[in-house]
Parts: C-alpha cells; structure tokens; sequence
C-alpha cells in the first residue's frame, strides 16, 4: 500500500536527488522534535491529572511539520483537534492548545493573530470554513496576482475519517466548482478511533479527488521533505489561480485515538510496532547525521526540548481558571437584558458560595 | 406606494450591499432565477455574481461557507429556499455559527444571516410549511427575528445585516405578497424589540410572523363585542422583549400566545413561562397558547383548520374573559 506514495527521504535516510537542496533540514528536524515533545509533555500532564483529555499525533510530526512550514504567513490553516505541529510551525504558543483540554477554555488562542484557527472538534465542519475563507480570498482579488506577497491559500486538515462526513463532500464540491485557492491536507493515519480506513472506502484517499474534479497527490506522511514540498507545490498552485488540491499524507497514528481511548480492543500491537521503526523523525536524523551534521545542533535541540517541557508544565498549571462572566459575556456582541438578568443572577449565586462555602 | 413585503426584503437587501460591498448573498436559485419567492431578484444582475452567489445544492455548504466568508471579513446573507430544508445545515448552525463567538472569547465575530422562508397555509407539499423557529430560539448565540409588514421586513433585514451576531430571518412565506406603506427614512429600532401592533385595555395578544395581521384582524373582531385587545407583534423570537409583554399584561391581566408552530416547547410557552414567574398576581386568568398541534404539518388540505386562525384565537380570547 505504500508503493505508490511520493517520498524522498526514505525511511532508512537515504534523501533522494530530487529534493529541494535548500530545504531547511535543521528546522524541520527542530519543528518535529519541539512538535512531538508537546505532545508527549500534554499525554503526561493528562495522566497526571491536569488535562482531561490529549489527542495524540504521535507518529504524525513529519505530515505537520512538512505542511505547517509550506505555508506563508498569510495563508491561513483550518486545524481538526490534532494539528499540534502545524501549530507549533505557525507559532501559536504550545501552553494555548492546552486550555482547550483542561477545560479552561473552548478556543484559546486568537485566530487571526498566526492565521491559524480554532481547534474544530465537530468532524469535518472546519472544511466548510476553508471553503468560505478561500472565497474570500477570491473577492479580496488575492489569487493569481502574480505578487507573492499578495496571493495567498488556505490550507484545512482532515483526517481519513472525515472523509466520509457529508460536510466534507459539499466542501470538495463548492471547492472544485469554484476552483478556490484551498488545499485539502488529509492525515490518512488509518484509523478513525476504531474504524479502519477499509470502513470508509474502497479506494485511496487521494483518488476520491478526481471524482470531483481536481487533484489529488499521494505522499509518504512520515518524510517531511515530500510532505512538505507537495503541499508548497499544491499551496503554489492554489495561489496562482490554479485550483484546489487534495493531498493524501499516509501515515499511522500511533498512539490510541485520545487519552481515554483503548487501542488494545481493535488493533494489533505489531501494526504499530511496524510503523514505529519507519518513524518520521529517527529518518531525518539519520540523514542529518549521515552527511555529518554538528553534535552540537542535536545537543541544542534536545536543550530547548528540556526548556519547553518546563514551559508547558509550568504554563498548563498556571492556566487561569475562566470568570464565572465569561460566557455570558461572550455568546452574544450585543448581550440581551435577559441574558444580563440570568449573569447577575449566576454571579450573586457564585458570590454567595464564595461568602458561605458550606 | 405600498410595497410587498417581498419586494420590502429585496429594497433592503440592496440598499445594505449599496453601503457595504461585503455584503454578499449565497443560496440556492437566488442569481438568475431571483429565488424561487423573487427576494433576490435582478440583484445578481446589479451585483454581480460575486456577490450574489448561485450555490450548489447543499445547506451545510452555504451555512458552512459564509461562515468562512464571515471569517474572512465578509457579511454574507444566506437563503435557505424552504424551512423544511433548513435541517442538513444544522450542524453548522448550531454546533458552529451560533459558538463560534464564544469558543473564541468573543475575539471574532460572525455577521451571518440566514433569511428562511416559514409556515404554512399556502397549500404547499411536504417540507415547504413549517415553523422551525424553537429550535433556533433555544440555541444560544442566535439571535431570531421574523417580519410582519413591508416596513418590518425593510427595516429588520437591514439591522440583522448589519448585527455583529448571527441572525436566523423568518420570512412569513403566506405573506410575502401582502403590501404595506414603507417609511424609508425612520430610523429602525434596533432588534431585540417588540411593538404594539394595536393598543388595547383588556387582553393581551402576542405572536410574531405571519399572525399578525391575523392577529389585528382578531383584535377588531373582539372589539365589536366590547373586549379592549393589544396586538404584541414580537419582531424578535430571540431574544424575547420581556419588558414590552410585561407592561402589557400588567395593564390587561389577560394574555394569549399564538403561533403556528407546533405547540411543546414552542415560543408560546416561553411566553407563558416568563409572564407567571414575573407577573403571578397581575393575572386574571391562565394564559392560554393557541398553536399548532404537537404533529407533523398536516396534507394542505386540512391545514386551514390545523392552523390557528381568527376563530381559535378569538374562542381562546373568550376562554380567558370567562375563566
């Protein structure tokens, strides 16, 4: 299945010739790195008990990283719930994505300050969105100036299962129709919770584009040199004028869906150790010390990953708990005197148990 | 000149893309055709269409893409072409139009408006004459309004463009061809109010939409058998203009809610709800609803008698003063 996936870097670290000679390799090994400490830091801090729950993506970092750093600064990315690495690539705060997870907050971060939305949980919704912004775009007259700093793309994340949500189809249809400046990056990691992709369709992902009219590109999700050179070619494209593309980023999610999920009930342990040795960040180290990378570029990286641990345990306990006020105050832009009536009621009710906490 | 409350709708429209080129329409059949109840009429033809967006068909899809456009600076205007088609795009209304302000802290907002053409007694098949309005009303962060005249058509369409919050626009669809006089230079008051359509000393009458008028026509029925009736035209199902009902039924003492949306948890008994808990010892008499019946919308031909009309509204009048 994996015969006919784009790659160049190989998953014992052989890089091809075709690849981009001035690909930043440090900083995509960097990016993989710091990604895939956020996310083993937030999987220790739930089991400590500080968040609720923690998506995992793990095994993903290569699809991200390769993604998050092929976009301009004003393209803008529409997440799912496990974008940590494209995250982290456009520079949200990595301490902002645990609030959502700690219960703290159901958005946190602004997502017009790194073009980088809010976490969509409802599967699929987000693509709607990123069909919207990039007729946006269109109107705006920001596609196919010529002007690099003028045109621009979205790029929206999905993953295998939401390809089977009607949401997502619409999205293909409207996409293709309008020939938008979007980008479809779908994470295949196979499985949907426990849902292999055998339970959504027959046919590869990226071979469900043609049905509807434009590309679809199928890359090795786990070499972030062919991740991310696809998709700076299909964001070139969409920029352009050129239409939307759907690029298939295969890869494995190697941990259970969340921290509550159990894997054990519906897949093999050996499957996952299979795509633990073609894991996406060892390649690239491989490589990187191959052609004689200094010691101390890895000694560096592992000390910013010592620095942000401490950041994010640090910073997730310090995640102020919400005002009893805040969503009164922020459901409506104009809030209704019935409303008010219902947040002064609350709020003296809060105060009471403050003065007497029997 | 009196003006159609259609044609209200479609001078308002395009005095709001006059003012604001981002302002845009997006649904189905709205650019050549002029939607299948002509709103939108020969504005594609003025605004291009970038800016009047035939859709393909999909509800989730227009919904779902304004609110990208919303996002992305934009004040789309969305037509849903019938309220029983309103359903495939409520995931987007409900789980992410209606949060999205909150989810984000209040940082963005998303000016969308969803115009739905409503209710019944048009003879219409299956899915083309319902009142869907509760389950809008209950979702927090939507704000609900619906027209009862050409001058509340222009007026209202022209404030919910212009609301930073989301608002679902219920078009009375039996109505769209009823004329009235419009005052272009009035400044509206602003949504989230009601009106005295009619004053009166005795009875309280609230509904909202394409009752209306049925409801003036009610209150001058029981004039002639002495009984003082003030027409409360609620313009904003949510929020729900407390203050004007209660004033009202301090006054009156009587109160009757009618809508023709199925009668369980309907805006009726909100209504209803909120004038006891306020208003207890004000009461001369339960209020009472007058509604449609808690089943699907009947075949059309026996929708006049499933519907509240003139006789219900006047028999539950007499209920109250005889209670």
């Amino acid at each position: 299945m994996t015969d006919d996936l784009f790659s160049l870097l190989s998953p014992d670290g052989v890089l091809s010739d075709a690849a981009n000679a001035s690909v930043d390799l440090r900083g995509m090994f960097s990016d993989m790195v710091m990604s895939r400490r956020v996310d083993t830091e937030a999987i220790a801090l739930q089991r400590q008990g500080e968040l609720g729950l923690w998506p995992s993506m793990l095994g993903q970092e290569a699809a991200q990283v390769g993604a998050g750093r092929a976009l301009n600064p004003r393209d803008v990315a529409f997440p799912t719930y496990r974008e940590h690495g494209v995250a982290w690539c456009r520079g949200v705060d990595p301490v902002s994505l645990l609030g959502l997870f700690r219960g703290t907050t159901l958005g946190g971060w602004d997502p017009t300050a790194n073009n980088f939305n809010l976490y969509t949980l409802v599967i699929g919704a987000q693509t709607l969105h990123a069909v919207g912004y990039a007729m946006g775009i269109v109107r705006d007259g920001d596609v196919g100036t010529g002007d690099p700093e003028r045109d621009r793309a979205v790029l929206v994340f999905l993953g295998d299962g939401a390809l089977s949500e009607g949401e997502t189809n619409e999205a293909f249809v409207w996409a293709a129709a309008q020939n938008l400046p979007i980008v479809f990056f779908c994470q295949n990691n196979q499985w949907a919770i426990s849902a292999p992709y055998s339970v959504q369709s027959r046919v590869p992902v990226a071979q469900r584009a043609q049905g509807f009219g434009f590309r679809g590109v199928r890359v090795d999700g786990n070499d972030v040199v062919a991740s991310h050179a696809v998709t700076v070619e299909a964001l070139e494209q969409a920029r352009a004028g050129n239409g939307p593309t759907l690029i298939e980023a295969f890869t494995y999610r190697r941990n259970p869906h969340t921290t509550s999920d159990d894997d054990g009930r519906y897949r093999e342990g050996a499957m996952t150790d299979d795509w633990t040795t073609l894991d996406p960040i060892e390649r690239l180290r491989t490589y990187l010390t191959t052609i004689g990378t200094d010691e101390d570029f890895f000694a560096e990286v592992a000390s910013q990953e010592t620095e942000l641990s401490e950041r994010l345990r640090a910073g997730c306990r310090a995640l102020p708990d919400p005002e009893p006020a805040s969503s009164f105050l922020h459901t409506y832009a104009e809030m209704p005197a019935d409303l008010e009536r219902q947040m002064n009621d609350h709020l003296e009710y809060v105060a009471a148990g403050e003065a007497d906490p029997a | 000149m009196s003006t159609a409350i259609a044609h209200a709708l479609n001078e308002g429209l395009r005095s709001v893309m006059e003012e604001d080129d981002k302002v845009l329409l997006i649904g189905e059949d709205i650019g050549r055709l002029g939607g299948v109840f002509r709103v939108t009429d020969g504005l594609q033809k003025d605004f291009g269409e970038q800016r009047v967006v035939d859709a393909p068909l999909g509800e989730a899809g227009i919904v779902g893409s304004a609110i990208g456009l919303a996002m992305a600076g934009y004040r789309p205007v969305c037509e849903i072409q019938f309220d029983g088609f309103v359903f495939p795009a409520m995931n987007q209304i409900i789980t992410q139009l209606a949060k999205y302000r909150h989810r984000s802290e209040g940082r963005v907002s998303l000016p969308v408006v969803i115009r739905i053409p409503v209710g019944g007694g048009i003879g219409a098949i299956e899915h083309h004459s319902e009142s869907p309005e509760a389950y809008f009303a209950h979702t927090a962060g939507l704000r609900v309004v619906s027209p009862s005249s050409a001058q509340e058509a222009y007026d209202l369409i022209r404030a919910s463009v212009r609301s930073d919050d989301p608002v679902v626009f219920l078009e009375p669809k039996h109505n769209y061809w009823l004329k009235g006089e419009i005052d272009r230079s009035a400044a509206p008051a602003p949504i989230g109010t009601a009106k005295v359509v009619r004053p009166g000393d005795d009875l309280t009458l609230v509904t909202y939409g394409a009752l209306v008028p049925t409801a003036v026509k009610v209150a001058a029925a029981a004039a002639e058998d002495g009984r003082s009736v003030e027409v409360i035209d609620l313009r904003s199902l949510s929020p729900i203009d407390d203050a004007t009902i209660f004033a009202s039924v301090e006054r009156t003492g009587r109160l009757v809610v009618a809508h023709e949306a199925s009668q369980t948890a309907g805006l009726g008994s909100e209504i209803v709800a909120r004038v006891q808990d306020e208003l207890f010892y004000s009461l001369e008499a339960p209020a009472i609803r007058v509604t449609g019946y808690d089943t699907p919308y009947p075949p059309s031909r026996l929708e006049g008698d499933w519907l509240p009309g003139l006789d219900r509204i006047l028999d539950a009048i007499d209920r109250s003063f005889t209670y």
